[in-house]
């Protein structure tokens, strides 16, 4: 066993070593599957949107499969879907990704999971990077999902996107106080 | 499955003595969930093509940068010790001066037309990476009266999975800062936190060119059997 390397925080001068071209785009035009934008604010315990908070997100593709080397199932196929995303928000705390809806992966004990998107937050204050997960509130599938419901209900709405029309989804996340993001430990 | 890191190895985000932590830690407590195949997978090479200059931060640009020239160089493992090969490490950092080339940054020092102080590179295949470029500088920050950063390079890796990302800071031995700095000691663990600091090595050195530091870095990774799906 070797010991782990510790976590340290991003600072807040990291653009130009981590913004990427095109890193909204999760799934690029051609990508199999129901293409959505998530768009969201960053926010601390004071309401104040975060400048300087990069979001990256990790999902699987419209046939429920990862993009991944060598993962515990077969990668995803589809040439045109990275499943990636790392946006650094802007002035007013914002972010949007580019994507399509991620199908039903497997979950613990048999179950399959309702669709969702991993979410890693970095900032400056943050020195480790804070876990969670989007949902989507229109998602029958939620009702039971395994993580989700180990959520305390009242909550489980940090979690869930709101559909602001078609294609466009909502995901505020809130680092402390009134409405606070459900944050994991896996 | 993936092993829970040790308490005390990563900092806990409420940590005081970092002010920025005040507004931006959880307050309620993180939900203990199982890792299933969205945690166990991950992107590796998430990203574009890599270019040799991309590892050389002392060669993008017409000039040379000003300062003293160092190696970085060391290996990428999981905690079992297995190297982890083609995994993208990504770094950034201050120029000599201690001012970086970002527009909010406004220390009172130099800019370097010829340092830009960001890289990048793939590990081969026994896990090794390594990055010519410029010992950075301190700079003073708001934290606490008089606060200085020790000299230091931040790191991204992404290792196997997504559990095993990793965002750090490399330090250099013998930094006078070190015992002021708040988010060097936000680690609990002393151990832990001495293996941010990167070793002086010889045998990496160049003569006539360049210092050469060792930094090996440990990811979480799979351990046991494999999760049946």
């Amino acid at each position: 066993m070797r010991g782990l390397t510790p976590f340290q925080t991003l600072g807040p001068f990291f653009d130009f070593g981590l913004v990427i071209p095109d890193g909204e785009v999760v799934a690029q035009a051609g990508a199999a599957g129901r293409h959505v934008t998530i768009e969201g604010v960053v926010r601390d315990s004071a309401g104040s949107p975060l400048p300087d908070a990069l979001i990256e997100l990790w999902q699987a593709d419209a046939s429920g499969r990862y993009r991944t080397p060598a993962g515990p199932q077969n990668t995803s196929t589809d040439r045109e879907f990275d499943g990636f995303g790392r946006v650094a928000t802007d002035a007013g705390g914002q972010f949007l990704f580019k994507t399509v809806m991620p199908a039903r992966v497997p979950g613990p004990d048999a179950t399959l999971q309702a669709p969702h998107i991993a979410v890693g937050v970095l900032a400056r204050g943050i020195l480790t990077r804070l876990v969670t997960r989007i949902y989507f509130e229109d998602e029958p599938a939620n009702r039971e999902d395994t993580i989700l419901s180990l959520v305390p209900a009242e909550r489980r709405g940090t979690l869930l996107a709101r559909r602001v029309d078609s294609d466009r989804y909502r995901f505020d996340i809130v680092l402390q106080g009134a409405g606070e993001t459900v944050f994991f430990d896996v | 499955m993936y092993r829970k890191p040790p308490a005390g190895t990563h900092p806990p985000n409420d940590s005081p003595g970092y002010k920025s932590t005040a507004l931006r830690h959880p307050k309620q407590p993180l939900v203990i969930i199982p890792q299933t195949l969205t945690e166990l997978t991950g992107p590796a090479y998430p990203y574009g093509r890599i270019e040799t200059s991309d590892s050389d931060l002392t060669r993008q640009h017409d000039g040379e940068p000003l300062g003293e020239r160092i190696i970085v160089q060391g290996r990428v493992l999981d905690d079992e010790g297995r190297p982890i090969p083609k995994t993208l490490v990504e770094i950034w950092q201050a120029n000599a001066a201690g001012r970086y080339a970002h527009r909010v940054d406004q220390h009172e020092a130099p800019l370097d037309p010829n340092f830009s102080g960001a890289g990048r590179t793939l590990t081969d295949a026994d896990g090794r990476y390594r990055f010519t470029t410029i010992r950075p500088g301190a700079y003073p920050w708001r934290n606490h009266d008089n606060a200085w950063r020790p000299a230091h390079i931040h790191f991204s890796l992404f290792g196997t999975s997504f559990l095993s990302r990793l965002i750090t800071q490399m330090y250099f031995p013998g930094d006078p800062l070190m015992p002021f700095d708040p988010i060097f000691n936000s680690i609990p663990d002393e151990e832990a936190r001495e293996r941010l600091i990167a070793g002086f090595d010889l045998t990496v050195t160049k003569p006539e060119w360049a210092l050469g530091f060792t930094f090996d870095i440990v990811l979480r990774g799979p351990n046991g059997t494999p999760m049946e799906t």
